[in-house]
């Protein structure tokens, strides 16, 4: 069948193409809206074939045709993937986007024990909490009550994966946007307050649907939210110098 | 593959999917005989599909408001991943539109394409020449440079010279007493969204319009007086998969000017991008030297050219006009016995010389500043364009032509 | 091939009026010397602006870490930032638009597209056209752009010019002589700012250093696409006789 071969041609050409960066993504979807002519043309003239309309005239050289068929198509392939990869390109963050979510530097020496700062990154809420021993203390009492009290589903950086969810155990970091449907909880760090019930032990409530959060933003069982709060990338560049969003480079402006 | 099948014949049922594919591909029969100028049909089918995807790009990012406009074409060019490239192939696009329509419509004037049956094809055309040229226009305040302003001034201001109506009709064309916002937003919806509507539209009627008729050839003959014994014209070869693989070399070699411009000289030396226009726009201040871009140029020397008559500009923005407008009447002025310039006789061909001189040589008046010299050579000019079209019912009728041969010529 | 040859005519048509207009009267312009792949000047440019220029214009449209594009590391540009900006910041004027234009009469123009729009050969000459001019209130004067509103901060390094009118058989030619020298001599000072206007030119666009390496690889690529297709052609118009 001639398109079956036509697209095993453009097959090892496609994974040449990769070797050559650019975008993955914009070459696939180069390549399949080749393919996609390809099979096109193959099914119709297929199809034309069999209500007897013969596209070819008959006494010619056919391997020759097709195999320039198969290699101009396979060129318009890659022509077409070169096309769409800026436009595909030109949906991703621009340099404006990228400057305004680059990492934050975070001076963490005026944030009080038992108080919050929030900050902006990426266009969204980063909380740094500075944690009191007593609330340390009290994380791991309700840990029964939690849907995922040892943060097995990866909302965390690998070095945040243990009890406090945290580097140094008393600063907490966590993207202040509720895994539900992406509302920003509200700041209840007082022990049983009336309206959240006498076994609050800190954290944080979501006012949109109900989802409590304790101080190490793990989930309460029963909220809407189905995870943990995510904790974004961060590092320390000096004892009170919090980097947020990135955790791989030394010293960013 | 069988399942791919059934899925194409379970489509065919329900829509005409092979005898679309039949009537206007693999059995849609053209001339075998076109020639080099036959290439720019195609040719602007695919700038206007080039124009439409950069364009719905460009909008993603662009600001229609007067104050951000400027900034969000820097934006573009600077922030934007690859915005650069997105906004040259759409500035690029736009000039060498007219480069494809201008010789597409060339062509038609030298076979006689648009006589007898091909005159509504050739009226459809000149529509849709107009829709671009207001597409063009409107797409060129968008940038916000001083070029974009005063030039956009300079044109809305011709309404004003309209009798009676003049100044209201102006005012409600800007939506304010200047170039303003208001202008600048409603020029955007209608490049954007009303004209591509309205062009696509037209350019669908074009081609419908087309095989209906059939296409015309280098000869100036109808292929469809000699039919072979199943029907089809001698003379005719599908225009799948002939003319698709024939048009596609003629693409390549377009997209290889078309990017070495894009790449090495989107100005193209101040032509389709004007150095002016890297100034934000200014109300308070005119540029130095301002005209139009080269493709609106030949008209404008004409308007120029055109000396106010009692107290008004009015007469020379009617002959612009009519300039701009005249080959639509092409159909009914040609009394020639032939169609193409191949049988035409000498007179024709000297008129046809002094036609293509006058519009080229106002395109370059078009450019330049005033001074005598160039107002008496674009007065000389104008006459000779519009000679072109005024005596073509006498030259065209005492010109010697030559007999048509009664099969296309090939090879 | 006559396609080719029909093609190459129809540019070379579209280019011709392109060479016959040229500048259009005015003061004659000495050509900038820059080059877009001489990195260090575009560095030494680049410094030069951030270190003079941005004290009142701004480059608003300009970020920091495009200077990236021109060999420079992070380390280098975050030494140029001024208090508060970051790599990504756009590069803001020192002086606040409001107090320039009470200053200059005029406010001083965003730098970022300057060189496209004036021609980097006009920004050369006008950045070495000063001279002294009593009548201005400035007490400066430019050759290029008279009654400029720009004092003329360069007057440190290259000195201070006077301007002088010679008749040469009847036409009136202006010269500029130095009068009293700056910190640097003439050609250091005619470098400096060719290294200047060299980034300046790069500043307006910063994708033409990408823009020309693209262009050979897609144009050489259509010349294979070219080849493809018009073998494809050729075999299948073998059927029409």
């Amino acid at each position: 069948m001639l398109a079956f071969k036509e697209v095993l041609l453009s097959v090892p050409i496609a994974a040449i193409t990769k070797n050559f960066g650019m975008c993955v993504l914009a070459l696939c979807l180069g390549f399949f809206s080749a393919r996609t002519h390809l099979l096109w043309v193959a099914t119709t003239g297929f199809y034309l074939y069999k209500k007897g309309i013969n596209v070819m005239t008959d006494n010619v050289d056919r391997s020759k045709r097709r195999l320039l068929l198969a290699a101009t198509t396979a060129a318009g392939g890659v022509a077409a993937a070169g096309v769409a990869t800026p436009f595909v390109l030109s949906f991703m963050p621009s340099e404006r986007a990228k400057a305004a979510g680059a990492p934050v530097e975070v001076d963490i020496s005026a944030i009080a024990p038992g108080t919050m700062k929030v900050i902006e990154w990426q266009g969204k809420p980063v909380w740094v909490v500075r944690r009191t021993p007593e609330m340390l203390s009290l994380l791991s009492k309700h840990e029964s009550e939690l849907t995922d009290p040892t943060c097995s589903v990866p909302q965390q950086p690998e070095y945040c994966q243990n009890a406090n969810r945290s580097i140094k155990p008393e600063i907490f970091v966590a993207i202040g946007i509720c895994t539900h449907l992406g509302c920003s909880p509200s700041f209840r760090p007082e022990v049983a307050p009336a309206d959240l019930g006498a076994n609050w032990g800190g954290g944080w409530f979501c006012p949109c649907h109900g989802s409590r959060f304790d101080l190490a933003a793990r989930v309460y069982q029963g909220s809407p939210a189905p995870t943990n709060l995510i904790i974004p990338p961060h590092q320390y560049l000096s004892d009170n110098l919090l980097l947020i969003g990135d955790d791989k480079k030394k010293g960013v402006a | 593959m069988k399942l791919l099948n059934n899925f194409v014949g379970w489509v065919d049922d329900r829509f005409p999917l092979l005898d679309t594919w039949k009537e206007h591909l693999s059995e849609y029969y053209a001339p075998k005989n076109f020639n080099f100028w036959y290439f720019f049909g195609s040719l602007s089918l695919l700038v206007l599909v080039i124009q439409i995807v950069s364009g719905i790009f460009l909008t993603m990012s662009y600001k229609p408001d007067a104050l951000l406009a400027f900034a969000s074409v820097e934006y573009i060019m600077r922030d934007v991943q690859w915005g650069w490239l997105l906004r040259y192939v759409h500035s690029t696009g736009a000039s060498m539109f007219f480069v494809v329509v201008y010789l597409h419509m060339f062509r038609g004037m030298i076979y006689g394409s648009y006589r007898k049956p091909r005159e509504l094809l050739w009226i459809i055309g000149v529509v849709i020449y107009l829709a671009l040229m207001a597409e063009a226009f409107m797409g060129y305040l968008l940038p916000w440079g001083q070029m974009s302003f005063w030039g956009a001034q300079v044109i809305v201001n011709l309404f004003s010279s309209v009798p009676f109506i003049g100044n209201d009709l102006s005012v409600l064309i800007r939506g304010d007493y200047v170039i303003s916002d208001a202008t600048l937003n409603r020029f955007f919806a209608l490049h954007v969204a009303a004209i591509p509507l309205v062009l696509a539209g037209i350019v669908f009627v074009h081609i419908v319009a087309l095989h209906k008729v059939g296409s015309n050839n280098p000869d100036g003959i109808e292929i469809k007086k000699n039919k072979g014994a199943d029907g089809h014209p001698l003379d005719g070869i599908p225009f799948h998969p002939y003319y698709t693989v024939k048009d596609i070399v003629a693409v390549v070699v377009f997209l290889i000017i078309f990017c070495a411009i894009v790449f090495f000289s989107p100005d193209m030396g101040g032509y389709f991008l004007e150095a002016n226009n890297f100034i934000p726009a200014n109300p308070m201040q005119t540029p130095a030297h301002i005209s139009p871009v080269w493709y609106f140029t030949p008209y404008y020397a004409i308007l120029r050219a055109v000396p106010p008559m009692f107290g008004s500009q009015f007469p020379g923005v009617i002959a612009m006009g009519i300039g701009a407008i005249a080959v639509v009447f092409l159909p009914w002025l040609d009394r020639g016995k032939v169609k193409s310039v191949r049988y035409r006789g000498p007179i024709y061909k000297l008129f046809l010389a002094s036609f293509v001189i006058s519009f080229v040589g106002l395109g370059y008046l078009g450019m330049m500043p005033v001074t005598p010299t160039y107002t008496l050579m674009s007065r000389v000019l104008s006459v000779v364009y519009f000679a072109f079209f005024i005596l073509m019912p006498w030259y065209t009728k005492i010109d010697k032509c030559k007999p048509e041969p009664d099969r296309v010529t090939f090879k | 091939m006559i396609l080719i040859k029909k093609l190459s005519m129809m540019v070379l048509l579209m280019l011709v009026p392109a060479l016959v207009l040229a500048n259009e009267g005015g003061v004659h312009l000495d050509k900038a010397p820059g080059n877009l792949n001489d990195q260090a000047s575009l560095q030494r440019g680049a410094q030069f602006f951030t270190a003079n220029c941005l004290a009142c214009h701004s480059a608003n449209y300009m970020r920091y870490n495009r200077l990236l594009d021109i060999g420079m590391s992070e380390d280098e540009i975050k030494k140029m930032l001024p208090e508060g900006s970051k790599l990504g910041s756009t590069m803001k004027a020192m002086m606040d638009a409001e107090s320039a234009k009470t200053a200059f009469g005029v406010a001083p123009p965003d730098l970022s597209v300057e060189a496209r729009a004036r021609g980097v050969d006009w920004v050369y000459t006008y950045l070495r056209s000063f001279y002294t001019d009593s009548n201005r209130p400035s007490g400066v004067n430019n050759l290029v752009f008279p009654g400029v509103g720009m004092p003329n901060i360069l007057a440190a390094y290259q000195g201070e010019q006077a301007l002088q009118v010679e008749n040469h058989d009847g036409h009136e030619v202006k010269m500029l002589k130095l009068v009293n020298p700056g910190s640097m001599t003439a050609a250091q000072y005619d470098a400096t700012v060719g290294d200047l206007v060299n980034y300046l030119d790069f500043m307006s666009e910063p994708a033409k250093l990408v823009r020309h390496k693209l262009g050979y690889i897609v144009i050489g690529f259509l010349f294979l696409l070219l080849i493809l297709t018009y073998a494809l052609k050729k075999e299948f118009w073998k059927d029409i006789h």
